[in-house]
């Protein structure tokens, strides 16, 4: 079986944006759902950071970034690869730790990587992505590239030195950085109030005299609206840009998480501002969806699902002969 | 001619930035200030503020700068002041540039490379007198230099940029002022240890700013008659084991000379090395000259009794000669 | 505590492999009992132990093969109580802390060195670091024995895993080393056996055939009996000196059907009956064809007698094995032209031989021994 990217071409193209919005906050949704119930089923092991109420931030950003642009994630990135352009099944199958996968098993969940894409990776250290997007984006500069770094970083990371660090250099440097704060209000159990002095992330940004914006992350187009206003910013040269992105996980931190932090009904309450759920119905409102095109798409997303886990079962592993190669680019192992 | 290894380096990194567009030169006062041991001394007017980039003290932050732009196609050369600030970067090295190749299976490489000055002897102090060279020669990913003559200040560099891979450079903060020959043809490979002075009755196996002291005390022998071996390992990752072992092969002896601290350090590394692969070989249990297990310490007569020196090692050869 | 190691069980026995042991942690043991069986390269080996005690700890599992000197087990005295936990035990750790009895300090290199040039580590005085036998020291040693250096022996798994190629090495090294080190002298003598055949003949009248003696068995007893006066055939020549020994432990070269031989001791044999001894060599040659000695027969001989004369030669000049200095080798019984006073007679005779360690003896000594030899052999009725 060869890993296809299932999303027909010419339906993207046919569809509105905001239809292609739903279907891919669809697509990572089923995705991660799916993730869930293999991870029980012991097919994907190790940590796996699902992103589950989160879909409008990642959806919302990818769609207003260009194809050459730099992308730069953190652990819970798997929605990010996706619309990047990742393939679903080599998605699926680095979670499975098989060869076919993304970054050939070597990588897993959190380690999601597609060189030609220009997606850097899913850091699995919190706040390591921002330098090295200081970086990608000094590199862009003094090539002549007129290229946007996007990256992706949690409301966490902003305790960070590697934050302050980024934000200051970038800024300094007056670099083509597009920081985007996933804002999902608690660094695994600590929230935001217990963890920040100032709880305003978007002060903390502008103190590096980056300008700042703020968006509902729960809200598909309004995260899209602003993102696409920073990154144009950005691109005209204007320097880095900082997004807030207010959202909320629905699921616990990993799969190793309690949840003893948080209330019940807290969940509950997010969960009524669910993205799919609300902008679903707020198309269908608008009569932009009916509930057949609705299920269409859930289809669709469903079958490109179940193949990419036909993919992932069917690959093949990677021989432990080979152990010790991709340590370095010449294969011998230092 | 006869040069300084600062200007060794110099000419060395002169020689990198002209003949690359890619390379560019980033860290603390690299730039107006001209180096910390003036090895980029004049750049700043040379090559312009965006080749020759000062840095805020933000050590995790441009080192991570660094790797980011090495992704994005540039071949950095990150100075970081000391091994002692390196470790405020230390999460990027090991995390990132160590890593990023392994965990995309193969689909990026970080061409960075990365220069700080190590070492102790000029009553700097404990936090300024760091030898940490092992902590980053542990680490798969990593290539790690350690020029200590001329030749390989001069040479090490052009093949460092060329290597895919991350590589770090310690360069000995003793070692800056030392003179020597430079020879027309300098070039050298980053790939094995060198026999800087061969002999017959024991190997003095050192790196770095141990390879002088090593060389002194094998003439120190050499007047009482001991003809002993001195082998600088220059490359302390991937340890070239070949020249190691056969040195030893050779004098069935031998004293390793490392300015880290004993436990868990090179040292100890390279007699595991040695046991490993001529054990048979062995006359003598192998020594180690290393630091006192001690912070190091300010005052002068506290700091030499604290490092390796020359008595040291001439009193470790005689020990395990029996003589 | 006492530590029980592992004997040498011979000169070219340098590592044993331990095939069981017969006693367990507790059991109580007495000197001479039979406590472990231990391959040598030439046979399963029943291994003694010389002091009193109970056995406290087993340290070396079966199926290990371990250097002559290491410690198998930690035994308490008569009378000593088990040791509190913790205490380090002694022995275990083959280094020099051990005391006395730890294993040889010789590096890994001069170990080495040493096997390829065929020098017996016993015998070597260390230089090195805390007294270690250093490179310098085997070259010296070998140098001084002469020695040129012998073809390096085969080794490997597929050696090793043959055993008569493995017996074949260790006769090699022990008589290399004999022949290198040991100024041999060689004696002749022929003698009349006329009476001794008479004797013998007496004796077995009416015994069965179980019961009859050998002509060896007199010839073992009668050199038994010579060396009483001749000290200096009888006993080791170790460290440079020679040690004798009042008894008189007399290896029997024994042959193997499988090729090869092994000369385990016949012990007092100058204070044995006859028929005793004759009991005790038939069993000794059984139980050494199917590999089952005692240690103590492997290490005691203090002399080896040898026997051709089944084979037919005339006469056989040994090589002695050291660290013995004396060798009696006997060839054919035959009658032989004699000189009978004025008459020439056809006289039953043997010729016998003696290979002695010019270090220790001379030949107007060896001479008078095999003289002895011949007196004791015209009076059988006193064997």
């Amino acid at each position: 079986m060869n890993a296809t990217k299932r999303k027909p071409k010419a339906a993207a193209a046919e569809r509105s944006l905001p239809l292609q919005l739903l279907a891919d906050m669809l697509r990572i949704r089923r995705l991660e759902e799916k993730c869930a119930e293999l991870y029980g089923a012991q097919k994907i092991r190790g940590f796996l950071h699902l992103y589950i109420g989160e879909e409008a931030c990642a959806t919302g950003a990818t769609h207003a970034l260009a194809a050459d642009d730099n992308v730069v994630a953190t652990y819970r990135e798997h929605g990010h690869a996706l619309l990047r352009g990742v393939p679903m099944d080599t998605i699926m199958a680095e979670m499975f730790g098989k060869a076919a996968g993304c970054s050939r098993g070597r990588g897993g969940s959190m380690h999601l990587f597609d060189a030609a894409r220009r997606f850097y990776g899913g850091n699995a250290i919190v706040g390591g992505g921002l330098p090295l997007a200081v970086g990608l984006a000094l590199a862009d500069r003094m090539q002549g590239i007129r290229r946007v770094t996007a990256c992706f970083f949690g409301e966490g990371a902003m305790a960070e030195g590697a934050f302050h660090e980024g934000m200051n250099l970038a800024a300094l440097w007056r670099l083509p950085v597009l920081f985007l704060c996933e804002n999902n209000l608690y660094a695994m159990g600590t929230a935001l109030m217990r963890s920040e002095s100032q709880t305003d992330l978007c002060v903390k940004a502008a103190s590096y005299k980056v300008p700042t914006l703020r968006a509902d992350g729960m809200d598909v187009l309004a995260v899209n609206e602003a993102v696409r206003k920073a990154a144009a910013e950005v691109r005209e040269g204007a320097g880095p840009f900082f997004v807030e992105l207010q959202t909320y996980r629905f699921r616990a931190h990993s799969m190793f998480d309690p949840e003893l932090y948080r209330d019940k009904v807290e969940v509950e309450a997010w969960k009524e501002r669910g993205p799919i759920h609300n902008f679903s119905a707020k198309l269908k409102a608008a009569g932009e969806l009916t509930e057949e095109a609705f299920l269409a798409l859930d289809a669709e997303a469903e079958a490109e699902v179940a193949h990419a886990v036909a993919f992932a079962e069917a690959a093949g592993w990677e021989p432990v002969a080979d152990l010790l190669r991709h340590v370095t680019s010449g294969e011998a192992q230092r | 001619m006869r040069i300084s290894y600062r200007e060794a380096m110099r000419l060395a990194l002169r020689e990198a930035l002209e003949s690359d567009p890619r390379v560019f030169l980033m860290g603390e006062d690299v730039g107006r200030y001209g180096g910390t041991y003036a090895v980029s001394k004049g750049f700043y007017d040379e090559f312009g503020p965006e080749r020759i980039r000062d840095t805020p003290l933000s050590e995790l932050g441009f080192v991570g700068a660094g790797i980011g732009a090495a992704l994005g196609g540039m071949r950095p050369v990150v100075e970081i002041m000391t091994v002692n600030f390196s470790l405020l970067a230390l999460d990027q090295i090991v995390n990132s540039a160590a890593l990023l190749h392994h965990m995309s299976g193969g689909q990026v490489s970080v061409p960075l490379v990365i220069r700080m000055a190590t070492g102790a002897g000029r009553q700097l102090a404990a936090q300024h007198s760091h030898s940490l060279e092992n902590w980053y020669a542990h680490i798969p990913g990593l290539r790690v230099l350690a020029p200590a003559t001329i030749v390989d200040a001069r040479g090490m560099l052009a093949p460092a940029l060329a290597d895919p891979d991350p590589v770090v450079i310690f360069e000995h903060a003793q070692l800056y002022n030392m003179e020597d020959e430079l020879p027309d043809d300098w070039s050298c490979d980053i790939e094995r240890a060198a026999i800087r002075r061969p002999g017959s009755q024991a190997s003095i196996i050192a790196y770095g700013g141990s390879v002088p002291k090593a060389l002194d005390a094998a003439d120190a022998l050499a007047r009482d008659g001991i003809d002993v071996e001195v082998v600088d390992l220059r490359v302390l990752r991937p340890l070239d084991v070949a020249t190691i072992a056969e040195s030893v092969g050779r004098t069935h002896r031998a004293v390793v000379v490392d300015e880290g601290w004993r436990s868990g350090s090179l040292a100890a590394e390279v007699v595991a090395r040695i046991v490993e692969h001529c054990f048979y070989e062995l006359d003598a249990p192998p020594a180690r000259v290393c630091s006192e297990e001690v912070p190091i310490p300010y005052a002068k007569h506290m700091e030499d009794a604290a490092l390796p020196q020359v008595p040291k090692i001439v009193a470790a050869a005689r020990e395990v000669l029996n003589v | 505590m006492f530590d029980f190691m592992l004997p040498s069980l011979g000169a070219d026995m340098d590592e044993g492999k331990l095939i069981e042991w017969k006693v367990k942690p507790g059991d109580a043991v007495r000197k001479g009992q039979v406590v472990a069986i231990v391959d040598t390269s030439k046979a399963a080996v029943d291994v003694e132990i010389w002091q009193d005690g109970t056995v406290f700890e087993l340290l070396v599992e079966p199926g290990e093969t371990i250097p002559v000197g290491t410690a198998l087990a930690t035994l308490l005295g008569p009378g000593e109580s088990p040791p509190e936990k913790g205490t380090p035990r002694r022995g275990a750790a083959a280094g020099g802390a051990a005391g006395e009895t730890a294993r040889l300090r010789i590096s890994p290199a001069a170990r080495k060195r040493a096997e390829a040039l065929g020098v017996a580590l016993a015998d070597l005085k260390g230089t090195g670091p805390g007294g270690a036998v250093t490179l310098a020291d085997v070259e010296a040693a070998a140098a001084k024995a002469g020695a040129r250096t012998p073809p390096e022996l085969p080794k490997g798994p597929a050696a090793a895993t043959d055993k008569a190629a493995e017996m074949r090495r260790a006769i090699a090294a022990a008589m290399s080393r004999s022949k290198r080190e040991i100024p041999h002298y060689y004696l002749l003598e022929t003698i009349p056996m006329a009476r001794a055949q008479q004797w013998l003949a007496q004796a077995n009248e009416g015994r069965p055939i179980t019961e009859r003696l050998l002509m060896a068995v007199l010839q073992l007893k009668a050199v038994a009996l010579a060396l009483a006066k001749f000290p200096e055939m009888n006993g080791f020549f170790r460290d440079g000196g020679f040690e004798a020994v009042k008894a008189a432990h007399i290896g029997v070269a024994i042959s193997l059907r499988q090729g090869g031989l092994i000369a385990p001791a016949l012990h007092d044999v100058a204070d044995k009956p006859l028929d005793r001894l004759m009991r005790e060599l038939t069993d000794l040659v059984k139980r050494t064809r199917a590999g089952s000695l005692r240690s103590s027969e492997m290490s005691d001989p203090t002399i080896t007698v040898t026997n051709l004369g089944e084979q037919g030669v005339e006469s056989v000049m040994g090589v002695i094995y050291p660290p013995q200095v004396a060798l009696v080798g006997f060839g054919r019984l035959a009658p032989r032209p004699w000189i009978d006073g004025d008459a020439l007679v056809a006289m039953p005779a043997v010729t016998a031989s003696l290979a002695a360690d010019h270090r220790v003896s001379d030949g107007h000594r060896g001479a008078l021994f095999l003289a002895e030899l011949r007196e004791r052999l015209q009076q059988p009725q006193d064997l």
